[in-house]
């Protein structure tokens, strides 16, 4: 074994002398075995408890020196059983659970799970409720983005950008607090409508939070499309081609940064989404850079359309006129028998849901996410199964990341915009 | 009949369906055609079942078990279905005896066309189908999550393991109608079992190999090397049997003591 002499600099720091004056010790010499580099590679655990794993995301990397042979991701450190839970559970009682699968974009998930359950019953739900539930799917998704842009941005380095962000989500936690009365875990939906109508102006505050966010937008634009660390961290990492993508069951912008133009809202429209006016940003090297840019315009598409949604808002109930499905009027119930029964059988047997079964799916902010809900014709689900976006985007990884050094592998997780609520369930 | 008490389906499981799948009302008798389904039945013939139609607009078809991989890859690779995306997979049980179903959401973006395939495993046969992972990435960590809930193996699946519950979970597959919802060890069994946990039972096999040297494979609970003397704080960290025999002696010689450290700092 080679060695060649190393000079320690010992006592370096100056000490006090024995006159007041600043001391230095002797240089030592000290033989050392020179480290031989590269000749095995390194099991390096990640997670599950990291900041930079967005959650309970454990990752275990076979690392050459510094390049990343091997990911092997671990999910199940958050499983809480929800699919098993709804079993026991009737059909609006679900509604809870869902938003704290994704509970960075709670009412994306509300409203997916009772459109299911809607399709199901074969119930079509006001006019009103429409634009609303459009309204406050729009939100969150730029609620679900502001949190990746944030997050993913730290994990670049850059700070700035997450604290613009959180200030811009506080709005919409506001706005989520004064129509529900919870910030994140929302439950607002109901089969048949709503849990309430718009509190009175929140429509209002709804648009100067809308007219206001650009601003936010552009300037962290300002600060990363263009920042040249960002572009050398983000171009031509975690690439990903439009084949790939589609084998892999990527949905969502990470998707759309390889080029395709897969949009449930355009390819399947729902709630008259075929109306409004926005566009769907697709990229075309499907890296982390695309996938960047794609959230961003996501972003300001998301707020074009809930500038329409606010403009057509119309008049009239929120819920349907069903007394089977949705809960009588507490006035009702207290002035008329018919009322009362409605809500004794509602609230002690539950909605009843035909045999069948439905699967519907909407554009969430992490991708598609399908709702597949299966009846025996009783008040509780057989299976409540959530075709979940990021774990699917999520299982892609090992073949993101090899080849790419540990920091890539940071950004390419957070790139993918995971939350691990969804993924373990 | 009685219904069950809530404590009673928390230790039963769910009541099993009252109606069959099959044969409903909400189904109508009259389905309206599916090109996929006509073309399936013409290539295949009598591989292909039931043809359902659900929730207005949902069609089903039902394929036999054996032949699942060959109808999927068809549908997948002919130019007029093109299914290009496999969008979910999953398993619905209903209990009481009936046959496990095992459902692939397709969709074609070419020709704009869902279609969901199913197929019923009997769940006293031994739940084995052939897997899809050849065809579609997605369907390896899907396929996962079906073997781990309701114990599907998948026949030619490269890595078919446990992902959301843990790697060495010995209650069974909790979304089966027979599984009680606390599971099926008591809690005090569970927590032993979670307590119990070493080191290397973190990791599976390809990634022991991975690290070559378990020497630097660092104990998760305490920092020290697989090498040093094991730390025994209390009854839970009585090393496995086998997997260090040779500990045993060292943990007896310190005597009584070193199961209570409590007792021993007071002492100091």
């Amino acid at each position: 074994m080679s060695t060649r002499t190393v000079e320690y600099a010992v006592g370096r720091t100056p000490e006090m002398g024995v006159d007041g004056q600043p001391a230095y010790g002797p240089m030592a010499p000290i033989d050392l075995p020179e480290p031989e580099f590269g000749s095995e590679n390194m099991l390096i655990n990640i997670g599950p408890q990291h900041p930079a794993t967005h959650g309970v995301l454990r990752l275990v990397c076979e690392l050459d020196g510094e390049t990343v042979v091997k990911v092997i991701p671990h999910i199940g450190y958050l499983h809480s059983g929800f699919e098993k839970l709804g079993e026991y559970r009737g059909w609006n009682q679900v509604v809870p659970l869902t938003d704290r699968m994704d509970y960075l974009a709670p009412l994306i998930y509300n409203c997916a799970y009772v459109m299911s359950v809607e399709k199901l019953m074969g119930i079509e739900v006001t006019e009103r409720c429409k634009v609303v539930r459009v309204i406050l799917m729009e939100l969150d998704r730029i609620f679900g983005h502001l949190l990746w842009l944030g997050t993913t941005a730290i994990d670049v380095g850059a700070f700035t950008p997450f604290l613009y962000a959180f200030q811009e989500r506080e709005k919409i936690y506001t706005l989520h607090e004064s129509l529900t009365g919870a910030r994140i875990t929302t439950s607002a939906t109901r089969v048949g409508g709503m849990m309430a109508d718009l509190p009175e102006g929140w429509a209002q505050a709804c648009r100067e939070f809308v007219d206001e966010l650009p601003r936010t937008i552009d300037e962290v634009d300002y600060l990363l499309t263009t920042n040249a660390i960002h572009l050398g961290r983000t171009q031509d990492v975690g690439v990903i081609s439009a084949e790939d993508a589609i084998n892999a069951g990527f949905t969502g912008p990470n998707l759309r940064a390889s080029g395709v133009p897969y949009d449930i809202r355009k390819d399947r429209p729902y709630y008259d989404y075929e109306t409004y006016d926005f566009d769907v940003p697709v990229g075309e090297h499907g890296d982390c850079y695309d996938r960047y840019l794609c959230r961003m315009e996501e972003m300001r598409q998301s707020m074009r359309i809930i500038r329409q949604a606010l403009d057509r808002l119309p008049e009239g109930p929120i819920d349907i006129d069903d007394p089977n499905v949705v809960l009588p009027s507490k006035t009702d119930c207290m002035n008329d028998m018919e009322s009362m029964i409605h809500h004794f059988k509602l609230i002690t047997e539950g909605i009843e849901a035909p045999v069948g079964e439905s699967w519907f799916s909407v554009e969430g902010s992490k991708g598609e996410l399908g709702m597949y809900v299966v009846s025996d014709g009783g008040s509780k689900p057989v299976r409540w199964r959530v075709r979940p976006p990021s774990f699917v985007n999520l299982s892609v990884i090992p073949q993101l990341a090899e080849g790419h050094l540990v920091s890539d592998l940071i950004m390419i997780n957070a790139s993918l915009d995971i939350v691990l609520g969804e993924i373990d369930r | 009949m009685v219904d069950d008490t809530l404590f009673d389906a928390v230790e039963k499981g769910p009541r099993t369906s009252r109606a069959a799948p099959e044969g409903v009302a909400s189904v109508p008798a009259e389905v309206p055609s599916h090109p996929s389904v006509a073309a399936l039945r013409a290539k295949f013939g009598e591989a292909i079942g039931a043809h359902q139609l659900h929730a207005g607009d949902e069609h089903v078809v039902f394929v036999e078990s054996s032949r699942i991989r060959e109808v999927l890859e068809y549908l997948q690779q002919d130019p007029d279905h093109h299914y290009e995306f496999l969008l979910d997979l999953t398993a619905v049980d209903y209990g009481g005896g009936k046959p496990l179903q095992v459902v692939y959401q397709l969709w074609s973006m070419a020709h704009h066309r869902t279609l969901r395939v199913k197929v019923e495993l009997s769940v006293e046969g031994d739940l084995t189908v052939d897997s899809v992972v050849p065809l579609w990435k997605t369907a390896n960590w899907l396929e996962r999550e079906v073997f781990d809930l309701f114990g599907v193996t998948f026949d030619g699946h490269p890595d078919l393991r446990r992902i959301l519950m843990p790697e060495n979970y010995a209650e069974g597959h909790p979304l089966r109608k027979d599984f009680p919802l606390r599971g099926r060890f008591s809690r005090a069994e569970q927590t032993r079992r979670a307590l119990g946990l070493h080191v290397e039972d973190n990791y599976t096999d390809l990634e022991m190999e991975l690290g070559k040297d378990p020497q630097l494979v660092a104990d998760e609970s305490d920092g020290s090397l697989p090498g040093d003397e094991p730390v025994v704080r209390g009854p839970m960290d009585a090393p496995r049997a086998g997997a260090a025999a040779a500990r045993d002696e060292s943990v007896g010689a310190r005597g009584d003591d070193t199961t209570d450290p409590d007792a021993e700092t007071e002492k100091e």
